[in-house]
């Protein structure tokens, strides 16, 4: 947005604080089209209340079309051919049996001496498609050689297994120490890495390449070897995280319709707009020929916000074909070729003086997201508590694996992992208590107050010393913390309509991939409207509407309920400009409530909000707004992302049982502690923190995907053998939540998926270290790694 | 192998149907899948005759939400997939395709089976019930209604099969406990988290029938 005139701007008070314990307010700069202040949610009808989910009646009852329900006439089914050896080269490949097949309809090679017909590929997380182009060679078992598109699934598959490849075999590597040795095979000769967003966080370009270890990247502030010098206390550790797998429910899936007049795509995606652009540029059409829709999404986690190699062999086969096409990943893609939270190694090394505060921290870390870039460990080394002295190197390794991308909180897991644990082993030396430390030196007044409510809630003060239970069953309590980026996507846009009836409709391509977002959107424009939110028509989940943001980074909500409400601000005003002369006030005397429009001064002055609607010169009308910069300014800005100036939060307890007989440990309880700046619907949230603590609960206790040194294969490519937790492994989950305004937008509300799974591995880690006395510094923490930490005794 | 099925048939050879019974026991022992044991369970209650039946597509007659689907299926075809394809009822979702994480989860006779894990032509003259069959009339099963006052779904997929697994312990045992409860859906998989609110809202459902 350009700079706007000093007489467009006004300055308003908002609410700043945390409910019931700073609530103040703070002086701000605002447009002058932006909605006035937001009271706090113990003032409003419908924000921060649980209305009911707005699609929760078509979900209960199997009438919502996910992606993998569509069916459009004349449809094609397609497969992939995928590669049988980890690391290959393709001599040559023979498609004219399959194409003879007289159910295949149409055949693309995606890898090999004919893959012309692949499109370039422009996402960063898909670095390794890029070079199929260049060099036909498979650099893991599973990646996509060609796809068939046919009359049926089972024609389809047929026309796979008539598609003849000449392999050379070639020497690979799928453990990450294996391949930083010397000698190891290579994954990359060479390698042009352009900057960009990898796996867990930001690529920088012009990194050395040695071997198949790509770095350093490197980060640092003030002197770290002074601080070590001057520090009374250090701890130094080394920490292993798994490979955890997205596990979508509903796999990864496309339907392509390419027609003359333009491409229409349904896709199971969590970034419709992002995807569209991909699409306008992969095949050459204009923005306006293409349109992607979502209307359900079967779970994504950071794994469906790219076109992928999937989605660009379905719209060519479409175009090939010439009829619509359908490719869906069966379970065992899925859990092979659809990404995941890559693997790290990390040591960590911390220094503290007497009283807790923290002198000088050191991260080396090594990571590998299989072929593809950027397995970093994010930034809660460097930003979760005071520290002036700290310095970094990170390396990607690069195995013969598919690649991994974005999942829940991308880096942070696995730092969080390291960090939360150093810490709490620093407070052990220095004698304090592991809340007592964090006080001293964490800066945020969000999870102070989210320490202390949470540490009530468990019982902290019942806390016994590190493995001073007798006996075989052994119980222990921790906690860790949470940092995560409040993000805000400026090119987030959305329209609230008026129909002359008095409906209303709030339109934008933003999606709704189980969070909630659809809710929140009816839920705002009805406060802002005076209606109820089922009053309000959510359409989502298609490009055909304005432009939104991506469901990734928990910037969804930041990023789409502050111009949502900007527009039924503007309508809303418009709507009282038809009913002043009526009712004989000043429009600006009127306001929309209870399903009416009111005069303040003198509330017998009122019509019905469709009695307004009626008086409407054309069927309907429309206001379109995008997201406006935050009213603080922004911390950081790279493009359309910003990160607001405040971080997002979280502290999670965790109550554990350890059977040190069987190594069995169970989650008997977490309490949650969460900001999230205005929370809008409290059900929601508490629904999404339930996953985060799950999906941490996994990532400790239970999951890993584990590859074959002999044969490059995933073992446990399915949902029997990659264990997810179910509900008998569920613990009691108490979510608490504050109010933490800020005075940054019109609805000031942020989000919460990331950091809802950040702090629970660490925080399991650390009481199972409470219960045994003995800390794991691998996950995942399952029976046999608590055994065989017992039996290595205390360490 | 927990339970000892007998695969082969009268000449030795392992039929499609022993086989699929075979590894529908497999997983659920591998997984403790308690709708799969019941799929396995209902198919060993079949004792159709030795008719000859395909490879081509033949006609089978379905008993579905009330209604009857005559419609022709390959032998091979799963109930999942002629639920999802000619009778458009996508409802009913596949997650695995293998009984291991129970979205594809419908009704036989009131009882949970994994659709994904039974063939279409052994279903018989059962009445199978869908998530799109459990509402009447357009009033919600109290089960449906307490998953969203209780916000028991979030992306939604794996809802439909929870849904009905919930919706058949209530006629089994109309007051669970939470034990009862977990353990009724212990064998469904969902990745967003609803655990905890599915066994809430089961419990209002409960309580809402009693009145």
């Amino acid at each position: 947005m350009a700079a706007q005139p000093q007489d467009s701007l006004r300055r308003e008070l908002l609410p700043s604080g945390i409910a019931g314990v700073s609530l103040a307010q703070v002086e701000r700069t605002v447009a002058a089209d932006e909605a006035p202040p937001l009271a706090p949610n113990a003032d409003l009808t419908l924000i921060g209340k649980s209305a009911p989910r707005w699609n929760g009646r078509e979900k209960v009852t199997g009438a919502v079309r996910f992606t993998t329900d569509i069916a459009l006439p004349r449809m094609l089914h397609a497969r992939l051919l995928r590669a049988p050896l980890p690391h290959a080269r393709i001599r040559a490949i023979d498609t004219s049996a399959a194409e003879r097949h007289p159910g295949v309809c149409a055949v693309h090679v995606i890898l090999g001496p004919r893959g012309g017909g692949t499109a370039s590929v422009s996402a960063d997380e898909d670095m390794e498609a890029t070079r199929r182009v260049e060099e036909p060679v498979a650099l893991y078992a599973g990646m996509a050689v060609a796809a068939v598109a046919a009359v049926s699934p089972e024609a389809a598959e047929q026309g796979v297994r008539l598609i003849k490849v000449d392999w050379q075999p070639l020497p690979f590597v799928v453990d990450m120490d294996d391949a930083r040795a010397a000698g190891a095979p290579v994954v990359f000769e060479k390698l042009h890495v352009q900057a960009g967003f990898g796996a867990s966080g930001l690529v920088t370009a012009g990194l050395p390449l040695n071997g198949n270890v790509r770095g350093p990247a490197t980060d640092a502030r003030g002197d770290a070897a002074a601080g070590f010098a001057a520090a009374d206390v250090v701890v130094e550790g080394e920490y292993r995280t798994q490979v955890q797998s997205h596990c979508c429910m509903e796999p990864h899936g496309i339907v392509a319709d390419w027609r003359a007049d333009g491409l229409t795509v349904y896709m199971s995606t969590q970034y419709t707009a992002g995807v569209r652009e991909e699409l306008a540029r992969s095949f050459g059409l204009p923005l306006n020929r293409v349109r992607v829709i979502v209307d359900a999404m079967g779970g994504g986690f950071g794994s469906k916000s790219t076109l992928g190699y999937y989605g660009l062999a379905a719209v060519a086969l479409s175009r090939q074909a010439g009829a619509p096409v359908r490719l869906v990943l069966d379970r065992h893609e899925e859990q092979v070729d659809s990404g995941y939270r890559p693997a790290t190694w990390q040591r960590l090394r911390i220094g503290a003086r007497r009283d807790g505060s923290l002198n000088a921290i050191s991260l080396l870390s090594y990571g590998s997201a299989g072929t593809a870039l950027g397995a970093g460990v994010g930034n809660v080394a460097s930003r979760l508590y005071t520290c002036a002295n700290y310095e970094e190197a990170h390396y990607d390794v690069f195995i013969n694996a598919g690649p991994g991308c974005a999942m829940r909180a991308p880096g942070a897991v696995p730092g969080a992992f390291a960090l939360e644990q150093a810490i709490d082993e620093l407070a052990e030396k220095l004698g304090m208590d592991p809340i007592a430390l964090r006080d001293r030196i964490d800066a945020s007044p969000a999870r102070r107050e989210e320490r202390r409510i949470g540490a009530e809630r468990i019982g902290w003060n019942l806390r016994h010393a590190a493995g001073a239970e007798t006996g075989p069953i052994k119980t222990g309590l921790g906690m860790a913390q949470s940092l995560w980026g409040a993000n805000v996507q400026i090119n987030s846009a959305c329209e609230v309509r008026v129909l002359r009836d008095g409906s209303v409709e709030v339109r934008s391509s933003v999606q709704d991939i189980g969070t909630g977002t659809g809710t929140v959107l009816a839920q705002v424009v009805a406060e802002e409207l005076g209606l109820r939110p089922e009053d309000v028509a959510v359409r989502i989940g298609d490009t055909d509407f304005p432009a939104g943001p991506g469901s990734g980074g928990s910037r969804a909500t930041a990023s789409i309920t502050p111009p949502a409400r900007n527009a039924a601000y503007q309508v809303c005003r418009q709507l009282c400009a038809l009913a002043a002369p009526i009712l004989g006030v000043e429009a600006d005397d009127l306001e929309a409530r209870g399903g009416r429009i009111v005069s303040r001064s003198d509330p017998a002055r009122a019509m019905a909000f469709r009695d307004a609607a009626a008086k409407m010169r054309t069927e309907q009308f429309a206001v379109l707004a995008s997201r406006a910069d935050d009213y603080a300014g922004f911390r950081a800005r790279m493009g359309d992302a910003a990160a607001a100036r405040n971080d997002l939060g979280g502290v999670h307890f965790a109550a554990v049982t350890v059977d040190t007989e069987s190594g069995l440990v169970r989650l008997e309880r977490v309490v949650a502690a969460h900001d999230c700046g205005r929370p809008m619907n409290p059900a929601q949230i508490e629904s999404q923190v339930h996953g985060g603590v799950l999906q941490g609960l996994g990532y400790a206790l239970l999951e890993e995907r584990v590859l074959d040194r002999q044969t490059g294969h995933v073992v446990n490519a399915d949902l029997e053998r990659y264990k997810l937790p179910g509900a008998h492994e569920a613990p009691q989950i108490d979510v608490l939540l504050i109010e933490n305004y800020q005075g940054f937008s019109a609805t000031d509300a942020y989000g919460v998926a990331e950091p809802a799974t950040i702090p629970t591995a660490p925080a399991i880690a650390n009481a199972i270290y409470n219960a045994i006395g003995v800390r794991l510094r691998a996950l995942p923490m399952n029976r046999a790694a608590i055994l065989a930490a017992l039996a290595a005794g205390r360490t | 192998m927990r339970r000892s099925v007998n695969m082969e048939d009268s000449r030795g050879r392992i039929s499609r149907r022993s086989f699929l019974r075979g590894t529908g026991a497999a997983a659920a022992g591998a997984a403790a899948l308690e709708t799969a044991l019941a799929s396995v369970a209902e198919a060993a209650a079949d004792v159709a005759g030795p008719r000859v039946v395909g490879p081509d597509a033949a006609p089978i007659t379905l008993r579905v939400n009330g209604a009857t689907r005559t419609i022709m299926v390959e032998p091979r075809t799963t109930l999942a997939e002629v639920l999802r394809g000619p009778l458009d009822l996508t409802g009913t979702k596949i997650g695995c395709d293998r009984g291991a994480c129970s979205a594809c989860t419908v009704l036989l006779e009131g009882a949970p089976v994994a659709s994904c894990s039974i063939l279409a032509i052994d279903v018989g003259d059962r009445a199978i019930t869908t998530i799109e069959g459990l509402a009447r009339d357009g009033v919600l099963h109290p089960v449906q209604a307490a998953f969203i006052a209780h916000d028991a779904l979030q992306c939604g997929f794996c809802t439909p099969g929870l849904v009905l697994s919930c919706a058949a312990l209530l006629e089994r045992i109309p007051n669970p406990t939470e034990a009862e409860i977990k353990a009724a859906i212990s064998g469904h998989l969902c990745r967003c988290g609803v655990y905890p609110h599915v066994v809430e809202a089961v419990l209002a459902a409960a309580q809402a029938r009693r009145g």
